[in-house]
């Protein structure tokens, strides 16, 4: 475990209100979740997830194959998509539209693949102004934060905290009231998104049949991110995939539930292209941005392909033991909780953090409550193996590099390597016969004796080089 | 280009070629209940309120309009061009703006409208949600700007719920590039998780049954 992270773990634990706000903010979800997935309200909800499991599963095992579905079908009404391997490719991209279209103002909905390649960073450092408009988001990038949880960023803070930064950063007068704050940042986004000339949005499913984008939410920030300004750009990871709209019957009733306990967000948005024909507003360009960003890395191993099946509802957090004390924070990167830990050091190596994958009790509730079934225990052991396997790796290299530092201060020191060669030589057979041949006979077992059958070093000058040199 | 490498890596990693086809995905589930009309607006009636929004039971069309100029007294209104509203005469009322086609003059309305009308395609009866679909009918922001929404439906549209909306419109994308669900009043609790309503869309959202 690295030094940082122990210590944001300890700082965590020390800090008693946060504690409190953690636990009580996952409780809630956590019960909520609970009650809309009773065998009373939900009875087929085993078969939901057994099926959500297999859809995935079909999708990421043919994921090329869907890929080129999806563009073709956002192609045919009007959409473009593009690839980017990177952070860099997808700011590149967007930076490139909006120089063209003498955009000057984005407008931002929640979208944890925008936050894994800090979109608004490299977007303000070339002179853009990108507002996050979700209100845990708004706030958090007032505070230059990371969000704290996948559906609830600003969790960590406080009513108190939030008068603060507004106050601070917006020049109101001082409001704790939690509506008053909430109306204060409708009206100063509500500005933002009328004048905005681009919305970029993630995705929460991306359908292939269709070429269309889904997204769930419930301010309705989304909508406004994705129908107001001219230009609708969507960034997802491409894993985000699923064959057929009617998939989402399915889906849909499993996010809503699993995330926060409703049996639909306020607003699902199914969009295909930009505005038809006909159709009165709405935008005119629509750009699907597919990012990799790691992901393809971890599609050849069977037992752990399977990470990429996550819809991001964060039942995992809140059922986690580990991440209801930990927090968010204390996650090495922008994915917290169990899927945050099987899927850090896959996207970003072992190495990245390699006490993530122990800091787990492996009690298995983030299986039981995974809508889409994936086996983060049995996946969490997988990336223990190789996080080992990859310090024995070091340690051998460790020796390696021992023995060939040895060899090079030898090699700088002519006095002592005179002195080793005469110490050498020394040891040679007095017969003049090979020194390798002459290696004692237990020695010379097995695959041993035949490697050095064939090998020998030839027998020892009467005088070196260096002595021959000095008497020239 | 990251395109042709991307899926290259995808292939490599998953052992396929180029064009290769694939097996059939899982059947998709869908399964739609048989549920009678009156128990469907019961259901809706009692999903929508449990989120705090209003229902009304309308009769007639007449009895819709009546409803609506009630509920829009002394107060501005756009109503999208949804012929089911100059039926029931909403769109002709007092105070009502309707019949907008042109996108800036709409948007202008919807922002400072304090009322907007619209009626929906469908609306479902487990979940509460309207089913709005983009058109010459229904533009998105008629539903989305102003601070309150009131949806005129007629009850022959309430379907079961989303396997039902999914077997009646399979690919959304075929009709329009956008279909929204909206199921109960704009929300947040992003502060304290403290539930407050109207954050970004219309705190206050109206459904009328009309039949």
């Amino acid at each position: 475990m690295s030094v940082e992270f122990d210590r944001k773990i300890h700082n965590t634990l020390a800090d008693a209100n946060l504690q409190l706000a953690i636990y009580t903010a996952t409780a809630r979800l956590k019960d909520k979740r609970a009650e809309t997935v009773a065998p009373d309200a939900l009875p087929d909800y085993q078969e939901l997830r057994t099926q959500a499991n297999a859809v995935k599963k079909h999708t990421i095992e043919n994921l090329d194959y869907y890929l080129e579905e999806f563009e073709r079908n956002v192609e045919a009404h009007g959409g473009k998509v593009v690839y980017a391997k990177d952070g860099t490719e997808v700011a590149d991209f967007v930076l490139g539209l909006a120089k063209d279209r003498g955009a000057r103002l984005i407008v931002k909905s929640k979208s944890m693949t925008t936050e894994e390649v800090d979109l608004n960073e490299r977007l303000e450092h070339h002179g853009l102004e990108s507002v996050e408009t979700d209100l845990g988001e708004y706030i958090i990038q007032l505070a230059h934060e990371r969000p704290y949880h996948i559906v609830a960023p600003a969790l960590h803070l406080t009513r108190y905290d939030v008068a603060d930064l507004f106050t601070k950063r917006l020049n109101v007068p001082r409001e704790t009231v939690i509506e008053k704050q909430t109306a204060i940042a409708r009206k100063v986004l509500r500005q933002k998104f009328l004048a905005a000339d681009i919305g970029i949005s993630g995705a929460n499913f991306l359908v292939a049949g269709s070429g269309a984008v889904v997204l769930v939410e419930n301010e309705g920030n989304i909508r406004l991110t994705t129908s107001a300004p001219k230009i609708h750009i969507a960034i997802a990871g491409i894993e985000k995939m699923i064959p057929r709209a009617q998939d989402l019957a399915v889906f849909l009733k499993l996010l809503g539930r699993s995330g926060t306990g409703q049996l639909l967000t306020v607003y699902t948005s199914f969009l295909s292209g930009p505005r038809r024909g006909g159709e009165i507003d709405g935008p005119d360009e629509f750009y699907v941005v597919l990012l990799d960003n790691g992901r393809t890395r971890l599609l050849p191993d069977r037992g752990k392909r399977q990470s990429l099946y996550c819809i991001r509802c964060g039942a995992c957090l809140n059922a986690c033991p580990v991440y209801r004390k930990i927090g968010g924070h204390s996650f090495p990167w922008v994915y917290s909780g169990p899927i945050g830990a099987i899927i850090t050091p896959q996207f970003m190596g072992v190495s990245h953090e390699p006490g993530l994958p122990f800091a787990s009790s492996l009690c298995g509730a983030c299986a039981e409550v995974c809508p889409v079934k994936i086996d983060i225990p049995k996946v969490l052991l997988e990336l223990r193996s190789d996080v080992k396997k990859a310090e024995v790796r070091e340690k051998r290299n460790r020796l390696e590099k021992l023995a060939f530092r040895a060899f090079a201060w030898l090699m700088t020191h002519p006095r002592l390597y005179e002195m080793a060669g005469k110490l050498a030589a020394s040891a040679a057979p007095p017969d003049g016969s090979g020194w390798i041949k002459s290696v004692p006979a237990p020695m010379n077992i097995g695959p041993l004796r035949a490697w050095l059958s064939q090998r020998d070093l030839p027998p020892a000058p009467a005088r070196s080089f260096r002595e021959m040199w000095r008497r020239r | 280009m990251s395109r042709d490498n991307i899926l290259h890596r995808i292939r490599t990693a998953l052992g396929r070629s180029a064009g290769q086809a694939v097996a059939d995905p899982p059947p998709a589930r869908i399964r739609v209940p048989d549920v009678d009309m009156e128990k469907r607006i019961a259901s809706m009636f009692a999903a929508i309120e449990a989120l705090a929004g209003k229902t009304h039971r309308a009769a007639t069309p007449a009895d819709a309009r009546a409803f609506v100029a009630a509920a829009i007294e002394g107060k501005s209104a756009v109503a999208s061009n949804a012929p089911f509203l100059v039926e029931c005469g909403i769109a002709s009322l007092p105070g009502v703006r309707s019949g907008i086609t042109d996108r800036e003059e709409l948007r202008g309305l919807c922002a400072t409208a304090d009322v907007g009308i619209t009626s929906a395609d469908y609306a479902l009866a487990d979940t509460g949600s309207l089913v709005m679909i983009a058109s010459t009918n229904e533009a998105r922001l008629v539903s989305l700007l102003p601070p309150a929404h009131i949806a005129v439906v007629p009850r022959a549209r309430i379907l079961t719920g989303l396997d039902e909306l999914f077997s009646v419109v399979p690919n959304p994308a075929d009709v329009a590039s956008s279909m929204v669900l909206i199921t109960g009043p704009s929300r947040t609790a992003d502060i304290e998780q403290i539930l407050v309503r109207g954050v970004h869309g219309p705190g206050q959202i109206t459904v009328v049954v009309v039949g």
